[in-house]
């Protein structure tokens, strides 16, 4: 008996001991189409724990990378498990829209903050009081470019999204924005999600004759966009080439080539970002990764940040709810400029850049010239 | 002509490595309850491969488009729960109608031409059904996915990704793939399953025989699209979200892996291969989870080198 009572005392004894530790589950595509955005993810959180150490607040972080192959089934049941099994304080990543919709419940009830560092649409942090994010909307990215455009002397714009929940956010907040500010939208063309080719979409555009054409396509799909563009003998007729920042994405911009160049884009990260932090930020993540950082591989960096930010704020207690509020108007200088948790929406707010595709040293960057400052997601703006 | 009946009757018989085989299955769900999740996943995609060797393994018939069914399956069960009927077990009993009513209009597709035309032409109804699933967003929730809850099993087996639900959910998985698997082993080995194997050794000599293989084909197509919907459903409900990747390509080509590593023809080369499919992917990939594909791939090599069924032989299920 006594024996017994002595087991589960050291049973118990190893409880606080192991809560030392403060696991995060990050939850990713490594495999499949959307591997580009589990490894920029990976390289982000990774260089963030890097840089400042493992200790927060007393507790030392581990980082658990699960490959959810770009299912939501299996996102789910790595969830319940990294919270079950592993006792997961936190999760983080989400490279889809689904994935990230899929954890929701599992966050409300398992009282875990689920922090979005990828997937863009923007209803996602109404999914569940957990969910904070530290990516961006599509509507912030896409609404700054419409103003740009209605500002620049392009009058009338046709739109080419990827028919899916980000592509529609993309069309709607270009659109209507665009019209309000008094351009003109000739029309609307939705390309399905597999098989994209978007030659015959592209040709449309050209019999339409606008000043520019607005694209969103998902992250990794930029460069044939591009290609298909100059074949399609566009530029040469006179339009130009807009969109977020998707399209000229980082990964992918180098291999894009001289077509690039004069593509302009808002989005709220570029590589080339003249900052001391950024400059930092890049440095270190080619030395680690031997590639450069894209918007992926910032909103992971900031998404371990959030989660430093919140630890220190609670002196390392993990519960949930704590954690979420002190993540809640939570404030720090990002690689990208200065951010901002919204305490009503749990969404970032954060500048958003205008961009065109130059060349430096050799390279190709998105050299920002404009900043529309502290933007917030305009989506949950219009509800209230 | 009684040495070929007795031969059947054997055949019929259960054995103890047979018996064995599921009492370890439910003594692991019971044993290891934290890792039920991972053990339902592995049942199911099991199911989802059996409903393959039905048609690859015992007739012959090659497909890329298995997750056409899973996915409707699936859809399914989640758009009548999102309608209100929330009993898993009418979920996955639906599931049978669309799946087997889409499996016999496709059948004919598949008599004419050869292996290579029943590739491309399975392929495509996956991927037509699946970018019909993201149009009709209304109803499926397009790329956003459908997200909903199940009651639970005969009002008191809650079955989802809390507490008890996913030990209830892998041993609810593990009775209907048990069911399923009998209805099969009795299919197999009665003398339209040996019909079957007729057609897949020599179709014009079955003709000759006067088996009609057309018919045969289209029948056991249309029980494999109902096998196969009702693993897709069984997912839906388990982890209570249906989405499009149901639909894709990796879903076909991975339970085609799947039955290959567990050798096809038996019915037991699916459950076994996905088994091991789905753990070597769970432990390589806590190792590197960026490169888990590059030691699946290496043990598909050295598996088809060295004898396809010698993992199934280990465990001597096979007769």
């Amino acid at each position: 008996m006594k024996a017994a009572i002595l087991i589960s005392a050291l049973a118990l004894g190893v409880v606080p001991a192991m809560a030392e530790d403060v696991t995060v589950g990050m939850i990713l595509p490594m495999t499949g189409p959307s591997a580009s955005t589990g490894k920029q993810e990976k390289a982000g959180a990774e260089l963030y724990i890097a840089q400042h150490g493992d200790k927060v607040a007393g507790k030392t972080i581990k980082l658990l990378v699960k490959d959810d192959t770009g299912a939501a089934d299996v996102t789910k049941r790595l969830a319940q498990e990294a919270i079950a099994n592993d006792h997961a304080a936190a999760l983080m990543g989400f490279g889809l829209t689904p994935l990230a919709f899929a954890v929701a419940p599992i966050a409300t009830e398992a009282k875990v903050p689920e922090i979005v560092t990828a997937a863009a649409t923007a209803v996602i942090t109404e999914k569940s009081p957990f969910i904070v994010r530290t990516s961006f909307t599509l509507p912030q990215a896409s609404a700054p470019m419409a103003q740009w455009a209605a500002k620049n002397g392009i009058k009338k714009v046709v739109t080419i999204v990827t028919d899916y929940g980000p592509g529609l956010d993309a069309e709607k907040w270009f659109g209507e924005t665009f019209k309000h500010e008094g351009g003109e939208i000739i029309e609307a063309i939705r390309t399905p999600l597999k098989n994209p080719d978007f030659a015959p979409f592209l040709q449309r555009v050209k019999d339409d004759k606008p000043d520019a054409v607005f694209v969103f396509v998902p992250s990794g799909f930029g460069a044939m966009v591009m290609k298909q563009f100059i074949e399609q003998g566009l530029a040469k007729a006179g339009v130009k080439l807009i969109g977020t920042g998707d399209v000229t994405d980082d990964d992918q911009l180098n291999g894009m080539g001289e077509a690039a160049l004069g593509v302009v884009t808002a989005h709220h990260y570029s590589a080339s970002h003249d900052s001391p932090e950024n400059k930092a930020f890049v440095t270190a993540f080619e030395k680690a990764n031997g590639f450069r950082p894209n918007f992926m591989g910032v909103a992971a960096y900031d998404g371990m940040a959030l989660l430093y930010h919140a630890l220190e704020a609670t002196k390392g207690a993990t519960d949930g709810a704590g954690l979420i509020e002190a993540m809640k108007g939570a404030k720090w200088m990002s690689p990208r400029g200065p951010v901002e948790i919204d305490p009503d929406t749990r969404d970032i707010v954060q500048n958003m850049y205008v961009r065109k595709v130059e060349k430096k040293d050799g390279q190709l960057y998105n050299m920002e010239f404009e900043t529309i400052p502290m933007v917030k997601d305009p989506f949950k703006a219009t509800k209230k | 002509m009684t040495d070929v009946l007795a031969h059947l009757r054997r055949r019929e018989r259960w054995g103890v490595a047979e018996i064995a085989f599921w009492l370890a299955l439910v003594a692991g769900i019971v044993a290891f309850p934290a890792r039920a999740g991972l053990v339902n996943e592995a049942l199911i995609a099991g199911l989802f491969a059996l409903s393959l060797d039905l048609i690859l393994g015992l007739t012959g018939i090659v497909s890329l488009g298995q997750a056409a069914f899973f996915g409707v399956g699936a859809y399914t069960a989640a758009i009548l729960a999102n309608a209100g009927y929330h009993d898993p077990l009418l979920g996955v009993l639906a599931a049978i109608v669309p799946t087997a009513l889409i499996g016999f209009l496709t059948a004919p597709l598949l008599l004419r031409g050869s292996d290579l035309t029943r590739l491309m032409v399975t392929m495509g109804v996956a991927l037509m059904l699946g970018e019909l699933a993201n149009r009709e967003d209304g109803l499926t929730g397009g790329a956003d996915g459908l997200n909903f809850t199940v009651a639970p099993l005969f009002g008191r087996f809650a079955i989802g990704s809390f507490g008890e639900g996913p030990r209830n959910a892998a041993l609810f998985s593990l009775a209907v793939l048990f069911a399923l698997l009998f209805v099969a082993r009795r299919l197999a080995r009665s003398p339209f399953g040996i019909s079957l194997t007729a057609v897949r050794e020599n179709r014009l000599r079955a003709g000759a025989l006067g088996i009609s293989a057309a018919w045969r084909i289209v029948a056991i197509y249309t029980i494999s699209a109902a096998f196969a919907g009702v693993a897709g459903a069984l997912l839906a409900e388990t982890t209570q979200i249906a989405s499009l990747d149901l639909f894709e390509f990796h879903r076909s080509a991975n339970v085609m892996l799947m039955l290959i590593i567990g050798g096809a023809g038996y019915l037991y080369g699916g459950v076994i291969g996905a088994g091991v499919f789905i753990l070597v992917r769970d432990v390589v990939s806590a190792e590197t989870p960026e490169y888990w594909e590059f030691w699946i791939g290496l043990m598909l090599v050295a598996l088809v080198l060295f004898g396809r069924e010698r993992l199934a032989n280990l465990v001597r299920l096979r007769r």
